[in-house]
């Protein structure tokens, strides 16, 4: 199958333009009205997540109704744009959130090694469609990737693409073993060309997960694909985004890459699970004046 | 604390000092970026001769001959770092001659929101920890204050207009207050716990433990001793502190927190911020992950406002008075521990 692949040319990252240019968003400060809508619509970009061994389906219905109502009697707090589980799962979420908007997202491929035979990957994606999920979380395969196996990589995210169906699909890059930028742009073109409906950055199981210039590369890369296209690919940032502080720095990133257009949960998502009460602690903040406490909020 | 509840609030006797203290409350600068009214070192053309070392009496480093004087910035102790205020703003407390001392930060509430979230993070693993060792490192913190007693002392002279037997008195029983607490870590459970007699099949029994995080606004008075005296019986339980120094001569608490830091004492634990209560009651009240308050020498107001506040999330909230003389027996007491513990009672079912 890899005979007639030939991967994409992908223009070299300048790692110290990168790095300097995402620093400069870290100096970024959004304050009152604007911070709390800022805040509002990054919890409905939010994929609430767990991801953990030791997840039952009591913690996985609490995750759901902490999704749907974030902000107890709060009615003007939105809720988040879909909740992310393991496979197995996915049928107690799906029964929790009931009709409303929030999407069940599921992992697959043996998330987050990768490391199974391509057949067992597929099949785990099919069960995760099977099961009912709206949004499937794929993991590369790093070794491949890492090997130079780039047809493989390509391969088996089309692959699941087919799979997949109608469900979305984000491509996980894991970018914290990828090494450098320029393997991140190449991974991102690839899983893009694959026909990945979004790209992300990471697991959240190895550090460093997403961080701001790596999620600047895939940025960029969605810029150029879809100055040269007219498609529009989404992006995910995952792992590592605690506070709310540094979830509207990386909105304003997405603004000043992509525009207004990506502003919204169909394009951009937060994979997190502590950032949403660090968030809404500065919500009640603002509308209260005072300080907040996280033991007034469910745990998350 | 009802052995001193019933103290009259005096003014401290250095009389002097209360004014000069209120001078820094009028040299307070709100300017970001404006430099000091007067130079934090003399300028380099006037090679070790400093306007405060030329008043002769007091300043906080004598320059050598030959040398420049050095003198100190003092900045904020939170989670174990000394941090600048994030707002950029200063004090400039004055000695008893009304000379340059040196800039203090002057905090804003968001230094002590941060102060709050490396309490709230620290609680845990320091209540945790046994009693043993939370005395351990209370005798830790006096073995380090003892190492550097005489230079505690040159500043209460200094700065606070301290006779020599004065100071050496306030930083002996500082010294001699912590061991004191130091022993109370693991004793005053037994003492204010208690085995109940019920009626039922339970082993029934109530032990103290800490509230959590406490905002201390400290005494007006002895810069050291009232901070330690304030300080320690909040600790010795598992406590996690910040205290909120507002006096004449908050340097001596920056230094104290030099002393903090190398008592393995874990970072948040205590954090100290120097600034004006005025500006901070407020916000120290209202603030939700507080879970107690107690102020020396609050004004009338300063208790309504921190009561009226504090009942948002039902802070535990006490008023205590600055006695005289803080080196008295009757400043230290396992009943100063009282106010900020709570207490649990267990039924654990037996002879079933």
């Amino acid at each position: 199958m890899a005979d007639n692949y030939r991967p994409p040319r992908t223009p070299s990252v300048d790692q110290v333009g990168v790095e300097e240019r995402a620093a400069k968003y870290e100096a970024r400060s959004i304050k009152t009205d604007s911070k709390v809508e800022g805040l509002k619509l990054i919890i409905s970009m939010l994929d609430l997540t767990t991801l953990e061994g030791n997840d039952t389906p009591g913690k996985v219905r609490m995750l759901c109704r902490k999704a749907r109502n974030p902000l107890e009697e709060r009615e003007d707090c939105p809720s988040v744009g879909a909740v992310c589980v393991y496979p197995s799962l996915v049928p107690v979420a799906i029964e929790e959130v009931g009709d409303t908007d929030i999407n069940v997202a599921s992992v697959a491929t043996y998330f987050p090694s990768g490391q199974a035979p391509l057949d067992e990957k597929l099949e785990d994606v099919e069960d995760a469609v099977e099961a009912g999920a709206d949004e499937v979380d794929i993991v590369i395969n790093r070794g491949a990737f890492l090997s130079g196996r780039y047809s493989e990589v390509y391969e088996e995210i089309k692959a699941a693409r087919e799979t997949a169906g109608d469900a979305h699909l984000k491509v996980i890059l894991e970018t914290g073993e990828l090494e450098t930028y320029d393997n991140v742009r190449l991974a991102s073109q690839i899983a893009i060309d694959a026909g990945a409906d979004f790209i992300k950055t990471s697991t959240g199981k190895i550090k460093p997960a997403a961080t701001m210039p790596v999620t600047l590369v895939m940025l960029e890369t969605i810029r150029d694909h879809y100055l040269k296209t007219g498609d529009k690919v989404g992006m995910k940032a995952a792992g590592g985004i605690r506070k709310s502080k540094k979830s509207l720095r990386y909105l304003a990133m997405l603004k000043e890459v992509l525009g207004d257009e990506w502003l919204t949960p169909e394009l951009f998502r937060f994979g997190a699970s502590s950032l949403l009460n660090n968030i809404l602690l500065q919500i009640e903040k603002e509308r209260t004046g005072r300080y907040h406490s996280e033991r007034y909020l469910s745990i998350s | 604390m009802s052995d001193d509840s019933e103290t009259v609030t005096t003014p401290p006797d250095t009389s002097p000092d209360e004014e000069a203290s209120a001078e820094t409350e009028a040299s307070t600068s709100t300017d970001d970026s404006g430099s000091p009214d007067e130079p934090t070192a003399s300028p380099p053309e006037t090679t070790g001769d400093s306007p405060a070392s030329e008043s002769g009496s007091s300043n906080g480093s004598p320059a050598p001959e030959g040398r420049l004087s050095i003198y100190k910035t003092y900045k904020l102790y939170i989670d174990g770092q000394f941090p600048r205020t994030e707002s950029g703003r200063y004090l400039q407390p004055e000695d008893s001659e009304g000379d340059f001392v040196a800039n203090i930060c002057r905090a804003s509430r968001k230094d002590f929101r941060d102060a709050v979230v490396a309490a709230r993070e620290t609680l845990d693993g320091w209540s945790g920890r046994s009693a043993f060792n939370r005395g351990q490192i209370l005798y830790r913190m006096a073995e380090m204050l003892e190492g550097r007693r005489h230079g505690f002392e040159k500043q209460l002279m200094d700065f606070a207009n301290y006779s020599e037997a004065e100071a050496r008195e306030e930083v002996g029983t500082a010294i001699d207050r912590l061991v004191w607490y130091a022993g109370w870590a693991d004793k005053f459970e037994q003492v204010f716990g208690s085995i109940n007699p019920v009626s039922s099949p339970h082993f029934n029994f109530t032990t103290p433990e800490p509230t959590g995080v406490v905002a201390v606004f400290t005494p007006r008075n002895a810069p050291l001793l009232g901070l330690v005296s304030a300080i320690a019986p909040l600790i010795v339980s598992g406590n996690a502190v910040i205290a909120v120094v507002d006096n004449e001569a908050p340097m001596l608490a920056m230094e104290f927190a030099e002393v903090l830091n190398n008592s393995d004492l874990p970072g948040g634990v205590i954090n100290i911020l120097t600034g004006l209560r005025s500006e901070l009651a407020g916000h120290v009240g209202g603030h939700r992950d507080v879970d107690g308050v107690i102020a020396y020498g609050a004004s009338d107001e300063e208790e309504e406002l921190l009561g009226v506040e504090g009942a948002e999330n039902v802070k535990r909230t006490k008023f205590a008075d600055d006695p005289d003389d803080w080196t008295s027996d009757d400043c230290q007491s396992p009943y100063r521990i009282m106010p900020f513990v709570e207490f649990k009672t267990n039924w654990h079912p037996v002879g079933v």
